[in-house]
């Protein structure tokens, strides 16, 4: 039997043992002597969370492809166990070996939301690792960011010694050479980092220097000899030939995500002005159709999961989506396979297909109207109309659904109280369209609709990465008028509300759009006990209060101020394809309440042309 | 067509719970192409049924699951394409095919036997315990335990439903061999049987410290314990 890190003892006490073994189907088991460099890949949450995550499964195969890398995981353990540990003095050690992390070349953490900050420096401090890259020396192992939130990693730029801006596809092969000839020429820490600061995607925090007026806003961003000013953020352009896992990891326990993910495209054509994905993951790149039946048919064979998923993010902007899913269908239904289609237009095809693979009794249709009013859906390049909202659930009443679920954000730019309420009247309308179409005596009892509402966070690279976000008093005022207004609606009793806690919106405001000084109010939040502050049950914002006061800094400076268009932003080094310049346009088109076609219909000019793939070179020889 | 299956559980598969092995099995049985029925609806799941549930943290040589298929290659192919399929700690070990009017293996199981021994250093003598075991089983007419359920206790008598109890030793080691009563009536762990037996000698079993391993389940035709796996069939 394989030595575990932790004895019976332990993992007979501690819930879900399972999360600690490794031991899964697909797991690659590799000769620790036999290669070159150990890599560690960390999602900084719970085991169930991590292990439904896509971006490691690609790496972890990635990585494992190369002979003489081994790549193995690590979770964060769970409060019960990571009491234990601190207790003990046990060290944090990764699944595959059970050996610990110190042991690593690299640890590699995916930044996937800002409110799993203290999660990597419960990582570090259980892994034994110096939480701050400047006190590791030589051989400690070196840390690794990458994922959406490294988009801006300036508030934890002083945990990591580098991070990676882009798809891990392209520069993680110069950086495994590089560190072979480190350990064979036998480079210094910091010559080595210098050297890969060179590498395509490689932002190295040590290499450049913030500093700050008496406002805490950047007086200059400088950087050292030898290092590029900007960092260019890695795009693999042609998406098909990519490398994907044909075997995926299948965990024993129930993960979030218990299925194949099948990832159809990268990026969107559509151009949302809040959605920070929508531009950084520019352009748009869809996957051969080939290439995706390939892909489904043998991760379904290797895994023997019972349900495939799609991944994009607008699954209907797919080109070939219609001839993928009748494959899917028509191949693995009558296998027992399930077939589940996220993010669909509700139109005549979407239903038609959902009829097919869902019980419709039990299922719901849903739209992402973000906004209650048209004038708002403007602002935010929404191209969703109500007429549209009104035809799709129509239709999906006249199938049989009687369940709608609507998301929607509040906070948003120009919002005013006319704005909120028409939330409430959008929802009144589509129960208005229920019982005018489908007659009393087909009816299964009222309609169910159901809104939910969160508070928007402006992220950087995106036409509103300038704008203030509230305090969470004005939050909950913003909940309360569209609850009024719910109430004031005639079909009242057909709407269910809910909406979100303010507090955490407001903490992952900040460190979003953050700088390096956070990096402080991060180790104070942790050493008082902050951990895991995704999770309502272990979310204590008292705690944080208390964090950012002892780093004599506070929320508000990061939440309640407008940037001014000419500053500079702690992220305006890297260069994510889209230039300053459009969403400056964008922005202005926001204000002006005019719609941007999608990229489609006609290029707006955003600069991700410069990754020379995708829809920007479609139709064009 | 019924097929019942036999496999070992052991090593690091012991922290799995049932209901994960039995999501396992599932995913098991689609990557080793088995042809195993559906049951009907929107959300179709898989033939599948276990004989008696085994708790987390214990082995075993003898675990059951009956299965139904459409068709099926012979027991030899069809325990090789699922042991290619297999994580370390988890063996098909028989693959049988069963009458259609067999009784599926949960209900008619009739009781299991376990081995229980020690993971630390063996502090026992088994001289010492030989005599314990007189007067708490061989001499005895009723072995009084109480039962703690959800909402209450119940004081039961073992006696009867312990078919075997015997201490050996081997290689420094004291082994605890039991055969007690399983299944959905009458249902006696060993760590219930033990702790009763420890607590006869004024010691404490501490359950963390033993492990329990399940050698085989039974079933009982004509007044007679039968292992599970000699029910049903070979297929050529």
């Amino acid at each position: 039997m394989k030595k575990l890190a932790l004895g019976d003892d332990i993992l007979l006490t501690v819930d879900k043992p399972a999360r600690y073994i490794g031991n899964e189907i697909n797991m690659v088991v590799k000769d620790k002597e036999h290669v070159a460099i150990r890599f560690v890949m960390c999602f900084p949450d719970v085991y169930e969370i991590g292990m439904s995550h896509l971006g490691i499964q690609i790496l972890y195969d990635m990585m494992n492809k190369r002979e003489d890398v081994y790549c193995e995981r690590v979770y964060s353990p769970w409060t019960d166990l990571h009491k234990i540990m601190k207790e003990r003095n046990i060290p944090l050690f990764a699944l595959e070996s059970q050996d610990p992390i110190k042991d690593f070349d690299f640890l590699g953490i995916t930044l996937q939301y800002e409110m799993c900050y203290t999660n990597i420096l419960q990582v570090l401090d259980l892994s034994g690792i110096p939480m701050l890259a400047k006190d590791r020396k030589d051989h400690d192992t070196i840390v690794i960011g990458g994922g959406p939130c490294a988009t801006n990693p300036e508030p934890i730029a002083d945990f990591f010694d580098m991070f990676y801006i882009g798809e891990g596809e392209i520069s993680y092969d110069a950086l495994f050479e590089l560190t072979k000839e480190w350990k064979e020429k036998g480079y210094s820490r910091d010559e080595f980092l210098m050297k890969a600061a060179n590498i395509p995607g490689i932002y190295v925090p040590k290499f450049y220097h913030p500093s700050y007026d008496e406002n805490g806003i950047i007086s200059e961003f400088t950087h050292d000899e030898g290092v590029p000013a900007t960092v260019k953020r890695q795009v693999y352009s042609n998406l098909s030939e990519a490398p994907y896992p044909s075997k995926p990891l299948v965990p024993f326990i129930k993960a979030t995500q218990d299925r194949v993910v099948l990832e159809i495209q990268r990026g969107c054509i559509r151009g949302c002005r809040f959605c920070q994905a929508g531009m950084i993951y520019r352009p748009n790149r869809e996957k051969d159709v080939e290439v995706l039946k390939k892909n489904a048919y043998e991760m379904l064979m290797s895994s023997g999961h019972e349900e495939i998923t799609l991944s994009s993010l607008s699954s209907s902007d797919y080109s070939h989506l219609e001839e993928l899913v009748n494959f899917l269908i028509d191949n693995f239904k009558d296998k027992g396979v399930n077939i589940s289609l996220p993010s669909l237009r509700i139109d005549a095809f979407s239903l038609d297909v959902m009829s097919k693979v869902q019980d419709i009794k039990k299922s719901s249709v849903t739209f992402a109207p973000e906004a209650g009013s048209q004038r708002m859906r403007n602002v935010i390049n929404k191209g969703l109309t109500e007429e549209v909202i009104l035809k799709g659930a129509g239709l999906a009443f006249e199938g049989g659904w009687n369940k709608v679920k609507l998301y929607f954000m509040l906070g948003l730019p120009t919002e005013t109280k006319e704005d909120m309420e028409a939330i409430a009247v959008l929802a009144n309308e589509i129960a208005k369209e229920y019982y005018a179409i489908v007659p009393k005596e087909k009816r299964q009892g009222k309609c169910q609709i159901t809104i939910s509402t969160s508070f928007f966070v402006p992220k950087p690279f995106t036409p509103f990465q300038w704008e203030k976000m509230y305090t969470p008093s004005h939050y909950l005022d913003c909940a309360k008028t569209v609850n009024d207004a719910v109430n004031a609606q005639l079909n009242k009793k057909s709407i269910k509300y809910n909406w979100h806690h303010a507090d955490v919106t407001v903490l992952e405001g900040v460190f979003a759009r953050g700088d390096r000084r956070l990096s402080q109010v991060l180790l104070n939040a942790y050493n008082s006990g902050c951990l895991f502050d995704s999770w309502t049950e272990t979310f204590d914002m008292q705690k944080w209060v208390k964090a950012f006061e002892d780093a004599n800094l506070t929320m508000e400076e990061y939440t309640l101020r407008e940037r001014s268009e000419d500053e500079i932003l702690p992220w305006d080094f890297i260069d994510c394809g889209v230039t300053k310049a459009f969403l400056l346009r964008e922005r202005k088109n926001a204000y002006a309440e005019t719609v941007t076609p999608n990229c489609r219909q006609q290029c707006s000019g955003c600069g991700s042309a410069s990754y020379k793939g995708g829809v920007c070179f479609e139709n064009k020889n | 067509m019924k097929i019942r299956i036999r496999f070992r559980k052991y090593s690091l598969m012991k922290y799995i719970g049932h209901l994960d092995i039995l999501r396992y099995f599932q995913k098991s049985m689609r990557r080793a192409g088995i042809d195993i029925s559906y049951s009907g609806g929107f959300s179709p799941h898989q033939i599948m049924s276990f004989a008696a549930p085994l708790g987390v943290g214990l082995t075993s040589d003898g675990e059951y699951l009956d299965i139904q298929v459409e068709s099926t290659d012979s027991s030899k192919e069809s325990i090789k394409k699922l042991n290619d399929v297999m994580v370390e700690g988890m063996e098909i070990t028989s693959y049988r095919k069963l009458s259609d009017n067999e009784k599926n293996a949960m209900s008619v199981v009739a009781c299991a036997d376990y081995h229980v021994f020690t993971k630390s250093e063996e502090k026992l003598k088994l001289a010492d315990l030989l005599e314990a075991k007189k007067s708490y089983y061989d001499e005895s007419d009723e072995i009084l335990v109480t039962k703690q359920t959800k909402k209450s206790e119940k004081v039961m008598d073992l006696k009867s439903l312990v078919y075997g109890f015997d201490i050996f030793e081997s290689e420094g080691k004291i082994y605890y061999y039991v055969k007690l009563s399983t299944g959905s009536t009458d249902n006696v762990k060993p760590e219930l049987f033990l702790t009763a037996f420890f607590k006869h000698m004024g010691l404490e079993f501490d359950e963390t410290d033993y492990q329990i391993h399940r050698l085989d389940v039974y079933c009982r035709i004509e007044d007679k314990f039968v292992s599970l796996s000699e029910t049903g069939e070979e297929i050529e």
